[in-house]
């Protein structure tokens, strides 16, 4: 089981809900998961950038998940 | 309204331009004459990348009418390299890497040019009051004044 | 990764390949483009800060002579996003000198008389120019369709966003709290003030087809935004980078090229449109003015049991104030049980705000280590040891959510506590003012092609402008991998048509993700050249080292031939396949926070309210320096950048929203005499995702010196000013009320 985290401005998007567990080994198949519970997460998290242990991600489509990794998901960072 | 004929010298070489009236320097360098090395911050006299020398004088080209130049000698970044090579202040602007994006580049070298040719050994201080009308939003001008001090050390040595 | 120990060319300090160009005029940037034929164009600007358009009629500036083409918002598809809408006014304009129309005529004198021909029929709204007065109860709308967080069931709203995160129980952290400090803070709208204004030059032929010549952080982005608001596809646009006078995230966003495309398109001619210092104040993109307040508490021994803070930035009149990056950033160095914040992006009728170095950062951080200041001066403790009480390390979870890995923080604090600057007592009659600083930095994509020519000599294309010399930090990293002197490579910023997708130059990005892209391309090259000397000498490709820029048999391998060079190869390339390119493109992630440590020691004077910035030293991690010349200077810059915007910068508006200081005499940026030498040391933890280790370091620099400085004059006077800029008649002011 991986611990997944939403931040304030998707729990909207969650039914509120700001920490879950999902079971999946990789970013894809977490990210059905989470459209499964929640339909249109998907587009949401497509704009959404994650930390899988730390690293953070812009775009994490090809990343594998490690089993009790923590996911949190979190604003794009732009810069100057 | 008509154009004005101008005669002038611009590092060394006589140019005749034709100009209105309204026409600055810096436009007539850049726009006429092509010389684009000069460049425009504000056209104010507030940022000092427009640095050229009028007769040896340092001004900014955006504050000098185009008419002003008749009959005087213009020099700007373009001439500031010589036959063998560059300028010892170009030189050591690239050692020191006085410059990041390098808009304000040409307006320092012709600036420091001048104080360093009335003042060959000036102090911090000196360079820093001297060049005080110069912006450079990049490098905090810490490696601009070591090159221009490292310059004139050069220079000494030269002589 | 290299060890540091291994390195050759890496931490060396060359002269960038582009630098004869900039130190004789010869580089061209923006405005320097010339074309046959081409006339130029200006923009029409708002007088008020708010009104409805009723109409725009430019038929006036058509009938002149010598104006060739007039646009307004009816040449402009209606469907447009928010960035369509800055770039020119639909139904009403939203600040002073938001675009309405342009013309293009022969003459820029010409073009700009025109635009008294054109007519413009405004109602007149009244304008919010302030926070406080656009979160205040029957606060008139910016945007009648703004709700908060997009929730039509409450009522529009000035405020676009509000965000939050939280972690553990602040109050009960609070109540554990022995001393409790909290304060309030105004730091003003700044701009970026890079010394070349925006410019382009654009042009469209019988086809179709645009180019455009601009001065810019990332063309591909211009392209992008340009085909979004002109409505037609990328394939029709070319966008080449000019030089880049200075952008610090304010040449992100077009504002002139789509207006100049279109000029171009109806007269038929090259247009170029250059702004003026003016016009650049006015019409692009500061940034936010905000109002933060700070709360922490803490144990007798320094740790910080509970934080909080409430952040309100200026968005300007579209939403997006960086307020996001501030929450994520106000408390990042600090490894925290207890916290909440609360952050609002309200809007107002200023200028659309922009990206400016780490955006959002220096204010929301300016307040919390304000606060963390006073908590060392309460508790009597070194404000070093508090930081270094309460800093976050690897394994630290991040007030945004995540664990950190490695990162520098604890590496400066203590750097800084062993420094001379530091350890030498504060002059006599200065304060002196500590703060942290940090910022995320990003990945992203990013292509390299990396081309050999016949001699051997290396070119680097890639698309990344370069602003502070990155072209340098490319040609370095190639030097290292493939092992051949600097001198024998180029890097060039290629256009849009010329190399692979690329980000914006930006987010701290460049060295890191294009350095990894180049550094993978020069893999690319290596494992070709390793099958070329294979086939040379008969023998397997993964017999073969690549060794000190040879390719050598691998130890052992029973093969009597000499090395093969670059050049070697180069020279028989036509026998053994043709000629070898090396590519590669990455979207990479995992860039490395980078963490800073700045002071400052500062006298004021009392009578004229004057202050004198007599050292300034900064520290900072940056994975690994590939050019420490140029990461000092991004480090010495961000520093001049926040004693500005500390000290003296800031936007003054008139009660109609007329900012009344659009020029450098008024809008006063740190000028040479005005500053000391800046000392930096960088430290060095370096980044495992990148192959030298690199963090990006271009806005770290700029998050601490806000609140460094306003802690040295904390210092100095005895009690804190808790608006900035701290300029002279502020702290005079400041001083005559406590002393009367
Ligand atoms: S352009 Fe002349 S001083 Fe700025
Ligand atoms: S190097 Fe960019 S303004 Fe000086």
């Amino acid at each position: 089981m991986i611990k997944v985290v939403f931040p304030d401005h998707l729990m909207p998007n969650t039914e509120g809900v700001r920490e879950t567990e999902v079971d999946c080994d990789s970013y894809r198949s977490l990210v059905r998961e989470l459209e499964k519970r929640w339909p249109g997460i998907e587009d949401v998290l497509a704009k959404t950038a994650v930390a899988i242990n730390g690293q953070i991600y812009q775009d994490a489509w090809l990343e594998t998940i490690e089993p009790s990794s923590e996911v949190f998901f979190m604003h794009r960072i732009e810069g100057g | 309204m008509s154009k004005l004929h101008v005669t002038t010298s611009v590092n060394g070489q006589p140019e005749e331009v034709l100009c209105e009236p309204h026409q600055s320097l810096l436009d007539v360098l850049r726009d006429e004459l092509g010389l684009t090395g000069t460049k425009e911050g504000c056209s104010t006299g507030d940022c000092g990348a427009c640095s050229v020398t009028l007769d040896g004088r340092l001004v900014c080209s955006c504050l000098v009418l185009a008419a002003e130049a008749e009959g005087k000698e213009v020099g700007t970044i373009e001439g500031v390299a010589n036959p063998d090579g560059l300028h010892v202040l170009q030189q050591k602007f690239l050692e020191h890497a006085a410059l990041q994006c390098g808009i304000c580049t040409p307006g320092f070298i012709v600036a420091a040019k001048v104080l360093l040719e009335r003042d060959p050994n000036p102090d911090e201080t000196t360079i820093r009051y001297w060049l005080a009308g110069n912006l450079c939003r990049c490098t905090g001008y810490d490696k601009i004044i070591r090159a221009v001090q490292d310059a004139a050390t050069e220079l000494a040595h030269e002589a | 990764m290299a060890e540091a120990h291994d390195l050759k060319v890496i931490g060396t300090r060359p002269v960038r390949p582009d630098g004869v160009e900039k130190v004789t005029g010869r580089a061209n940037f923006g405005a320097d483009l010339y074309l046959p034929g081409m006339i130029h164009g200006k923009v029409l600007r708002s007088p008020y800060a708010h009104a409805r358009i009723k109409s725009v009629d430019v038929s006036g500036a058509l009938a002149m002579e010598g104006v060739l083409a007039a646009v307004s918002r009816s040449d402009f598809p209606e469907e447009t996003d928010d960035l369509g809408q800055n770039v020119i006014a639909r139904d009403k304009v939203l600040y002073h000198g938001h675009a309405v129309a342009a013309v293009a005529a022969s003459t820029p004198l010409l073009a700009e008389q025109a635009l008294d021909a054109i007519k413009v029929d405004y109602d007149v709204l009244e304008p919010v120019l302030s926070i406080d007065q656009a979160i205040a109860d029957g606060a008139t709308l910016v945007n009648e369709q703004m709700h908060t967080n997009g929730d039509a069931s409450q009522p529009a709203s000035n405020i676009a966003a509000i965000t939050k995160f939280e972690r553990g129980d602040a109050e009960k952290g609070f109540a554990e709290a022995d001393v409790v400090v909290e304060g309030e803070f105004r730091v003003p709208m700044a701009h970026q003030g890079y010394i070349e204004p925006h410019a382009c030059t654009a042009t469209i032929n019988e086809e179709g087809k645009i180019t455009v010549w601009c001065s810019t952080q990332g063309h591909f982005d211009v392209r992008t935004q340009t085909a979004a608001i002109l409505g037609t596809s990328i394939s029709k646009i070319k966008v080449i980078a000019s030089e880049i006078g200075g952008g610090f995230g304010g040449k992100l966003s077009v504002y002139l090229e789509p207006l100049a495309v279109k000029l171009s398109e109806l007269s038929n001619r090259p247009v170029r449109m250059v702004m003026n210092r003016e016009e650049v104040f006015r019409a692009t993109g500061p940034t936010s003015a905000t109002w933060c307040k700070a709360k922490v508490g803490a144990k007798k021994d320094g740790t910080i049991t509970a934080a909080t803070a409430w952040l309100s930035y200026e968005a300007g009149a579209f939403p997006g104030a960086p307020v996001g990056p501030g929450c994520m950033s106000v408390l990042a160095p600090y490894d925290l049980e207890n916290f909440s914040i609360e952050g609002l992006d309200v809007l107002v009728n200023k200028p659309k705000v922009a990206a400016y170095r780490a955006p959002g950062a220096p204010q929301a951080m300016h307040a919390m280590e304000c606060v963390i200041d006073d908590l060392a001066r309460e508790l009597g403790m070194d404000p070093i040891d508090l930081r270094l009480k309460n800093a976050a390390d690897e394994g630290t979870q991040a007030p945004y959510g995540p664990k950190f890995p490695a990162i520098g923080l604890k590496a400066c604090l203590e750097a800084a506590k062993a420094h001379p600057n530091y350890t030498a007592p504060v002059p006599e009659g200065c304060g002196r003012g500590v703060a942290c600083g940090f910022w995320f930095n990003i990945g992203m994509q990013s292509s390299a092609e990396v081309l050999i020519r016949e001699d051997g000599t290396v070119i680097i294309n890639e698309g990344s402008p370069d602003i502070g010399g990155s072209r340098a930090s490319m040609c370095l990293m190639a030097a290292e991998t493939l092992g051949i002197p600097y001198d024998r490579i180029n890097a060039h910023v290629a256009d849009t048509e010329s190399t692979g997708y690329c980000n914006m130059t930006g987010g701290s990005r460049t060295t890191f993700a294009t350095g990894m892209a180049v550094v993978q391309a020069c893999e690319d090259i290596i494992a070709q050249c390793k099958e070329r000397a294979a086939m040379t000498w008969d023998i397997d490709a993964d017999q073969v080292d690549w060794d000190d820029g040879q390719a050598v048999p691998k130890p052992g391998v029973n093969a009597d031939v000499d090395p093969l060079s670059l050049a070697d190869i180069a020279k028989t390339w036509g026998r053994t396949g043709g000629p070898i390119l090396g590519r590669a493109s990455v979207n990479a992630q995992g860039a490395g926070a980078g963490f800073s440590v700045n002071w400052t020691d500062l006298a004021v004077d009392r009578e004229t309210g004057k202050v004198d910035v007599k050292a300034y030293t900064a520290i900072q991690d940056a994975g690994r320096a590939i050019h420490p010349a140029y990461v000092e200077g991004q480090m010495q810059g961000g520093a001049a950048q926040g004693l500005g915007w500390a000290l003296n910068e800031e936007y003054i508006y008139d009660d109609n929203g007329v900012m009344e200081n659009a020029g450098f005499l008024d809008y006063r940026v740190p000028v040479a005499s005005d500053l000391p030498m800046i000392d930096t040391q960088i430290v060095e933890v370096p980044n495992p995702t990148h192959p030298y280790g690199v963090r990006g370091v271009g806005e770290t620099p700029i998050t601490a010196p806000l609140a460094a400085t306003s802690n040295a004059v904390r210092d100095a006077l005895g009690f804190r000013v808790s608006e900035l800029p701290m300029s002279p008649p502020r702290l005079l002011e400041a001083i005559d009320s406590q002393e009367g």
